[in-house]
């Protein structure tokens, strides 16, 4: 029994602040590290809100009903305990949300306001404007400040997390980090790690994701033995702005007020997503939508103007209810693009946005699959001792995300994450103190020497314009559409880049806030993580949600309703499968 | 100057205590760009407009889509955010300089800690009992909902702090930053329980009354948060808070 234990918290976002709440609520203190002040975390981006099937509008809603369409929207590849645990936590976490004072939008009658998302046909998404993203973590992030000034909380803001460490038996034991201004790398002993480091939308070099999104940490910690689960399941959003430097979301929720997506044909708009899905109109889940958008621009010819673009349109909706509803993504349109959407259409096409795959995560259900809150096991990974949680784990979305489901999963994986860590280290029978220096001092001087390579690299290649190309082959081959031969190509390219990697020229001896030397170190791991996404595709000869093989058209059960489970090798990711749990729902055709 | 060429003076400081030195870019235009696309292409390319091989730039940024404050910075002459400032719209060269109240790390990059300390001093927070479920959040009036959500987009970016003539790298005023976020707290029907809390932090050193009310914080703000409002209001609360003191009420 471990007395005082030592946890660490690596990313600052939705998830690791909420991991890091629980275990402070425990009493217990915990280290918080993050490559950015947290209050700039990514989360910050999501707009469009979270579901909760609260069902203020009479509409008939339940937990079970936004379960059954989670499970349905994933294309029944998620395991159906925590993603049923999720949907039934889902009201309390969005009432705990309220209570912390997120300025969510209200009735008349001063309740809290639900809208319309995709793969839905209720009211279930809560959402402050279109910011909500940024207003749920200003509002964990004013908690963890709390947590902080009573000296639960210890920051590291400016710290990227190098690896784990790990002792003889193969347990996690705390990280070795290294501060981004000092250069200094240093070894941190904990008894619980949780990485909560996001998702690896830089691997496509453009995407919706901002720019600390490389997935870094979890490819470093699948290097050092941990397993990454369905990687090959990229969500494609149907509708973002192109840009120079990244790709910017405009929210579902503009569909969700009634926007709706068109190209001019014959001269006439054609809605072409109502006039096929006359259900669900605008808000098919986000895989199909993205799929008739490719069609439409690559297959029919009729992009606007001809080229990649179709139109949003709200313009047709009140100025009035766009501005309460939809300000903050109207203003990015507006500022980014310079024209006012409220009175002309937006010109959108689809953006590499979320990872459904991430870090293998364990769970613990009872005999009527109800999650145990507190058992050790929820959220762990295969590597004692290191859990994750948020978009770098696997679980709760399958095949594919619904909208505001991200962020309930955060928050939900936080609310296991932390009390699993609090269970784990107190049952320990050795804590990490009584763990020898020399296993901390081994692991870190590996990282010392892995950053004085970097630093002495002196070829002629340019990390940033390998990563651009990375990102170009990645976004080319390994998103919408997918051809074997291309991926396979694809693979060869990756391989390519890893010998032009050890050609780079890194062209700044500083040992100061030297961000070539960090980006070079996160753009091998990026490389690393490219093949399994590629390679896991390549396996995966079926369609199931976001992954689409034209060769390979049709969802197929028999061979491939299993989790994709990657494994490091210096030669190269291996693949075994495992099955999925589906003990609730027994999978059907898909259909909207 | 050629169309087809944008044209960066970048302000350059390798550490704290480096000296200063401008470089000058050159690079290709092409439509749409801002300036962190701009930046991006010198970091591919760090070769000066005279040919000199340079270290790449360092800079702050994350979201690139205005909500994480974190890539703001000086261009030509103006604090904002790199992400949002397009290339169309600035006059060239493209002059880009840290901010100048937070202490330099390197090149564009500063240390905005100063702003989240104030945060933790006023109390930046809803005093939760806890995060288990104990049901519904207070009714709250939509009108009250909506001015509340102005309040709180503040991304701590520190436009407001680089254009305040009394916040100083060595004064101890927190900004309009923090002032704005204690009327955030203290209008939410839990924040307001605990507002005296918060007006003592600002009734201290540093506080409101180091404002000397130039009201340049609500121009800078890229937000457009009524920072000159909060101001004004939290000047009221103060003073009726100081005197029922006084009054032992």
């Amino acid at each position: 029994m471990v007395a005082q234990a030592k946890t660490i918290v690596v990313g600052g976002g939705l998830a690791g602040l909420m991991t890091v709440i629980k275990i402070a609520e425990a009493g217990i203190p915990c280290q918080l590290f993050s490559v950015v002040p947290v209050k700039r975390s990514h989360s910050v981006c999501a707009q469009g809100g979270i579901n909760a099937s609260v069902n203020t509008k009479g509409e008939g809603d339940s937990p079970q009903i936004h379960f059954y369409e989670t499970i349905k929207g994933g294309d029944f590849l998620a395991n159906q305990p925590l993603a049923r645990g999720m949907c039934e936590a889902a009201p309390g976490i969005v009432y705990l949300l309220d209570r912390m004072g997120v300025p969510f939008n209200r009735t008349p009658e001063g309740l809290l306001d639900f809208r319309g998302f995709g793969g839905t046909l209720y009211s279930r998404t809560a959402f402050a404007g279109a910011t909500t993203g940024q207003q749920l973590l200003y509002a964990l992030d004013e908690q963890v400040r709390r947590f902080e000034a009573e000296g639960l909380v210890e920051k590291f803001e400016y710290w990227e997390f190098l690896s784990i460490v790990k002792d003889e038996e193969g347990i996690c034991r705390g990280i070795v980090a290294q501060n981004l201004r000092t250069m200094e790398i240093r070894a941190f002993p904990a008894d619980a790690v949780c990485l909560a480091t996001g998702g690896n939308g830089l691997i496509f070099g453009k995407s919706t994701l901002s720019m600390v999104c490389t997935g870094s940490a979890a490819s470093a910690a699948f290097q050092q033995g941990a397993i990454y689960a369905n990687g090959e399941f990229i969500q494609v959003h149907p509708t973002a702005i192109p840009g120079q430097d990244k790709l910017r979301l405009m929210s579902e929720s503009a569909r969700a007020e009634g926007g709706r997506v068109w190209v001019p044909r014959d001269g006439k708009p054609w809605y072409f997503l109502e006039e096929k899905y006359p259900k669900y109109k605008n808000l098919v889940p986000r895989d199909i939508a993205t799929r008739e958008i490719y069609h439409v621009c690559r297959v029919l010819g009729l992009g606007v103007d001809g080229k990649d673009v179709v139109y949003l349109d709200v313009s047709h909706i009140p100025a009035e209810t766009l501005d309460r509803k939809l300000g903050g993504i109207l203003e990015i349109y507006e500022k980014f693009v310079g024209e006012d959407p409220r009175k002309v259409p937006m010109k959108v096409f689809p953006g590499v946005h979320y990872s459904m795959g991430g870090l293998w995560i364990d769970y613990e259900a009872d005999s009527d699959g109800n999650i145990v809150v507190g058992s050790p096991r929820n959220h762990q990974t295969n590597i004692p001792g290191l859990l994750a949680a948020g978009e770098v784990d696997y679980e709760y979305h399958g095949a594919n995300r619904l909208g505001a489901n991200s962020l309930l999963s955060c928050f939900y994986g936080g609310m296991l994450a932390g009390p699993a860590m609090v269970s784990y280290a107190k049952g320990l029978e050795r804590s990490c103190q009584a763990v020898s220096s020399l296993v901390f001092e081994a692991e870190r001087k590996r990282q010392e020497e892995a950053y004085n390579r970097i630093c002495a690299l002196s070829g002629t290649e340019n990390p940033f314009v390998i990563h651009k190309e990375l990102g170009e082959i990645m976004t080319d081959n390994v998103t919408v559409v997918r051809l074997n031969k291309k991926l396979q190509a694809t693979d060869d390219a990756i391989l390519a880049c890893m010998d032009r990697w050890k050609q780079i020229d890194i062209n700044d001896a500083a040992q100061w806030a030297n961000q070539a030397v960090s980006f070079t170190r996160q753009l091998w791991n990026m490389l690393e993580m490219a093949r399994v996404i590629t390679l896991g595709a390549l396996r995966r000869d079926e369609s199931r949600g976001a992954h689409y093989k034209p060769d390979f058209p049709d969802r197929n059960d028999g061979q491939w309703l299993k989790s994709t489970l990657a494994t490091w090798t210096p030669s190269g990711p291996e693949f075994t499968y495992a099955p999925v749990d589906t003990r609730f729902l027994k999978p059907e055709a898909r259909k909207y | 100057m050629a169309t087809d060429r944008i044209e960066l003076r970048i302000k350059r400081q390798d550490g704290p205590d480096a000296p200063r030195r401008w470089e000058e870019f050159r690079i290709p235009y092409r439509p749409k760009m801002n300036v962190i696309s701009a930046l991006m292409e010198v970091r591919r390319h760090p070769i000066t407009a005279d040919g000199r091989k340079t270290t790449p730039p360092v800079w702050d940024a994350n979201c690139l889509e205005e909500v994480c404050g974190a890539c703001t910075m000086i261009i030509n002459g103006k604090v904002r955010q790199a992400c949002s400032a397009l290339i169309d719209q600035l006059d060239q060269p493209i002059v880009l300089e840290p901010m100048t109240k937070f202490p330099l790390v390197r090149d564009l990059l500063v240390d905005r800690q100063r702003m989240f300390d104030a945060l933790k001093r006023v109390h930046a927070w809803i005093p939760i009992d806890g995060t288990y479920n104990l049901g519904p959040g207070p009714r709250v009036d939509p009108n009250a909902q909506q001015v509340a959500y102005r309040l709180a987009r503040c991304m701590t970016c520190g436009c407001c702090l680089e254009v305040c003539p009394q916040v100083t790298p060595t004064s101890k005023f927190m900004g309009a930053a923090a002032i704005s976020q204690v009327r955030l707290f203290n209008v939410h029907p839990t924040g307001k329980m605990h507002a005296g809390e918060r007006l003592e932090a600002l009734m201290s050193e540093g506080g409101i009354t180091d404002c000397g009310n130039a009201q340049n914080c609500v121009h800078a703000c890229p937000k457009e948060i009524p920072l000159t409002e909060s101001i004004a209001a939290l000047g009221r609360q103060t003073t009726t808070y100081a005197l029922k003191r006084l009054l032992g009420g």
